[in-house]
């Protein structure tokens, strides 16, 4: 087994001096937050069990948040790690964040910087070497026509300020975020943690290979309509993702656009049997933001079907006058829990009677905000059940549903277990995070086409 | 990034150490990973599949986006922010610009040396009318290789004054109808339509499953080229990296390939895929020049650049005029399809009903669902060359890890016959 951790050591006093280096350069009237992501990684993509491509990255970004005359800068770039070489270029960034904030109107909404404490969280992990990795992953998997991506080494997010804020959170873990094929038909599987094992893998995939094989019965020829349909945690935690786009949003719903405007204006209400909240007791991510803000370990954003917070930025807080619950600016959840429910996932197939179940949806999108109406497509290993027992795969739907619909009237109820599902984003860097969903049982649901 | 080519297998390490130690610490990170993982390679490879290429790209421009001033732009931008202040019920006004800068140097020991220059300009405005529970908003693109010259302080200011209007016009609009409907897409939804459901389902490495695991598989079947009749006659839909402005040009892909217009489906048929010299080389299939990275930290992949639909003849008024009973659709603001890229739904910001050729009233929320190839043989009527727009978007997704890069997209409006259209609910 190998540790990233030396890259992990050696950011944390790289990151320091960094910094020290440009608060001291810093003049009167200037303040200056430094935001740090990196990763060690090697990614590895897999098709028919074989490697496509195989990337090491090693990435070290840092953003600068520069205060100075009432006007605010970020300047953003990539560094090699070398704090001789590195902190020259720094400083020649800060000079360029002095020289836009000369030609910028002033920032009506700055929130000035702030100390928002310190915090320190390091998690090592344990992953194959590079040269038993390719075995370890393909070897269970012989005969198997699998394809995916495996995920592995350092992330690192840190914040530090000019007030002296220091927070650093590193983690070393892995995902193999993989399906299994059988000509068209395919079932989908995700294995990841910190310590990689070897039969924890083999189980892993021996369950996703369970439900390939359920999906050589007789397929169904379900015409669109609308029909009791239950939706496992990896569909959940894809609408959960789409909800997430500014449902939930303070800023979203101030300018016009957030699809729960009704919800936070009192003109419509979920389910009861609805919670949702921000748990960062999960330990998947930080809980400081961008900014370094510390978010509140948990908060409740609905609650029985009611809205109890949207999540609020510092700038929107300034800009409309609310309080800030210090989310990021996008203002979207980032470790989010739906709450269990009383269904016993076991039963689920008689729950469901006569009806769908939907493992996975793939590529939603808002159809229509006014309404919190999301379009979108069944994916993998979703199945007719008739009479409680399943009948055999069907073939892609489409479906087009209102969430005050569905999360409202609709909704029969949520299993009473839920899966951690955790964050497979790699867009430019790994992402760090995840979310905690249970199953869930909804009547009538729409499909299309 | 380095590319190493061992036992037949590509692999590669990023890093922005460019110390000669760091470059060595990268390079020993790629040949330790690829040796062991050419044991597993899919597919062996030669150096066949990185030419031997030499040449230079730059963007054309006017204007060195340098020598545009900071203060400049954000003049331009606050102008275009006031134009779109026409009433109370604007609730939310957004003037962006995005500015890009990059240059690429490829080296291999095959020989190639290769460098390329792009300035990009992305430029949005955005306006939200709110009434009540309602809210509608209407926004407005530009992007492309540019210089400087793109920021003409007037011509957004009367853009971004259309655009407030037309958020206000919603907002007064009623829903669009529900049925079976022609239907009139202008360029700035023609190029989702093309990216979605022509651009996609063609990239090869999709079609050879790379991709199953993450945006999905393609509906295409590699015996589909040279028979499949994709679309109607009318539609001819070209790779073509070749077009000055056009958001994905260039002159060489990143293995080095020089780039070259390709017909990808002519008179409807379907000819050619999105394919590299390495997918090409595995499917048998004729490809392009379409092997790009989205930076220093991510390998190549089949990717689009500018996919453009071809003009066809008609006026705008001769396409109006061919509508009994249909709705005219601008502006994407809503999209998904199926992992096999077959089941589509569509939403625009903005639309016009049109009963016997002519327009007659504005609707809001109007949306369309389809089937990719049904809806191509569809297509009934192609815009001129003067009603051609060139768009793109710098935000197409995929890959694993993932990457997002700029494609190019130009189309005339097009005309579609017996589209399922619906609007939104109450």
């Amino acid at each position: 087994m190998t540790h990233k951790s030396e890259f992990t050591h050696h950011l944390r006093r790289y990151f320091q001096r960094a910094s020290e280096a440009l608060f001291k350069e810093l003049r009167s009237g200037e303040e200056l937050t430094l935001s740090l992501k990196a990763e060690d990684q090697l990614y590895v993509r897999f098709n028919g069990n074989l490697v496509r491509q195989n990337t090491n990255v090693e990435q070290i970004n840092l953003t600068l948040g520069y205060q100075g005359g009432g006007r605010t800068v970020s300047q953003s770039t990539t560094v090699s790690g070398n704090a001789d070489r590195d902190i020259p270029h720094l400083l020649h960034l800060l000079n360029a964040c002095r020289e836009e904030a000369r030609v910028l109107p002033s920032d009506p909404y700055q929130v000035p910087f702030q100390n928002n404490g310190e915090s320190y969280n390091e998690f090592q992990g344990e992953l194959p070497p590079v040269d038993q990795l390719f075995d370890e992953i393909t070897a269970p998997a012989a005969g198997l026509d699998l394809a995916g991506l495996f995920a592995g080494g350092a992330s690192i997010r840190a914040n530090r300020n000019s007030h002296g804020q220091d927070h650093w959170f590193a983690t070393e873990t892995f995902f193999m975020d993989y399906s299994l094929y059988d000509g068209p038909r395919a079932a989908k599987g995700v294995y990841a943690g910190a310590q990689w094992n070897s039969t924890d893998w083999a189980a892993n995939l021996a369950r996703t290979r369970e439900q390939l094989q359920l999906l050589s019965l007789p397929q169904q020829n379900i015409k669109p309509g609308r029909y009791r349909t239950y939706l496992a945690p990896g569909a959940v935690s894809e609408l959960l993702s789409i909800l997430s786009w500014g449902g939930f949003s303070a800023s979203a719903w101030k300018h016009g656009y957030c699809p729960f405007k009704k919800l936070a204006e009192g003109e419509a209400k979920l389910s009861p049997l609805f919670t949702l909240k921000e748990n960062f007791s999960l330990g998947l991510c930080p809980r400081f933001n961008s900014m370094g803000e510390v978010a509140p370990e948990t908060l409740t954003l609905i609650e029985n079907g009611e809205l109890r917070e949207f999540l609020v930025s510092s700038k929107t807080a300034k800009e409309y006058g609310l309080k800030s619950n210090a989310a990021e600016r996008s203002e979207s959840p980032r470790s989010p829990e739906i709450a269990a429910g009383s269904i016993d996932e076991k039963q689920i197939l008689r729950e469901i009677g006569t009806g769908l179940y939907l493992s996975n949806l793939h590529y939603l999108n808002w159809s229509d905000h006014m309404s919190a109406r999301i379009t979108g497509m069944t994916r993998y290993a979703c199945f007719w059940v008739e009479n409680g027992e399943i009948a055999g795969p069907i073939k892609d739907l489409r479906f087009d549903e209102s969430m005050y619909e569905a999360l409202g009237s609709k909704l029969v109820g949520l299993t009473s277990t839920s899966e951690i599902e955790p964050a497979v984003g790699t867009y430019d860097i790994r992402s760090v995070g995840g979310v905690r969903v249970p199953g869930m049982l909804i009547d009538d649901f729409t499909f299309t086409l | 990034m380095i590319e190493v080519l061992i036992d037949g297998h590509f692999g590669y390490a990023g890093t922005a150490d460019l110390s000669a130690e760091g470059l060595k610490r990268a390079l020993d990170r790629a040949i330790e990973a690829t040796r062991a993982a050419s044991k597993k390679r899919v597919f062996r490879f030669t150096t066949e599949e990185r030419p031997n290429a030499r040449g230079e790209y730059r963007s054309i421009r006017q204007k060195n986006l340098d020598e545009t001033s900071l203060a400049e732009i954000t003049d331009c931008l606050m102008a275009a922010s006031k134009a779109m202040s026409i009433s109370d019920t604007i609730a939310n006004r957004v003037a962006s610009a995005m500015i890009i800068q990059t240059q690429t140097d490829f080296f291999s020991t095959s020989g190639a040396e290769i460098r390329q220059n792009f300035d990009l300009v992305n430029i949005d405005f955005a306006a939200t009318a709110v009434r009540g529970s309602e809210s509608q908003t209407r926004t407005y693109s530009k992007m492309g290789q540019w210089g400087g010259e793109v920021f003409e302080k007037d011509f957004f200011v009367a853009e971004a004054e259309r655009t407030a209007k037309e958020a206000l016009e919603l907002i007064e609009a009623e829903n669009c109808p529900e049925g079976k409907f022609d239907l009139l897409l202008y360029p700035d939804q023609m190029i989702l339509q093309i990216h979605e459901s022509i651009g996609h389902p063609l990239e090869i490495d999709r079609i050879l499953g790379d991709e199953r695991n993450y945006a999905g598989w393609s509906f295409v079947k590699p015996e589909d080229f040279g028979r499949l009749q994709y679309g109607s006659p009318l539609m001819n839909v070209t790779f073509d990296p070749t077009q000055p402005h056009e958001f994905a040009s260039y002159a060489f892909d990143d293995s080095g390939n020089p780039a070259t217009k390709e017909f990808l489906i002519k008179d409807g048929i379907l000819l050619r895929g999105l394919g590299s010299l390495e997918s090409q080389r595995r499917s048998q299939l004729l490809g392009v020049a379409n092997y790009r990275s989205s930076s220093w930290n991510r390998a190549p992949i089949d990717r689009m650049a500018n996919i453009n639909l071809e003009p066809g003849a008609l006026s705008l008024e001769e396409l109006v005029s061919q509508m009994k009973r249909g709705v005219i659709m601008k502006t994407n603001r809503s999209w998904s399809i199926d992992d096999y890229r077959n089941k589509f739904q569509f939403g625009c910001e903005y639309g016009q009903w049109v009963e016997d050729g002519r327009i007659v009233k504005t609707v809001k929320n109007p949306n369309y669902r389809g089937i990719t190839v049904d809806f191509w043989n569809r297509l009934v009527g192609v815009g001129n060359a003067d009603l051609v727009e060139t768009l793109g978007s710098p935000y197409c997704g995929k890959g694993e890890p993932n990457q997002v890069i700029r494609v190019g997209h130009s189309s005339p409006p097009c005309l579609f016959r017996e589209v399922e259209v619906f609007g939104g609910h109450a």
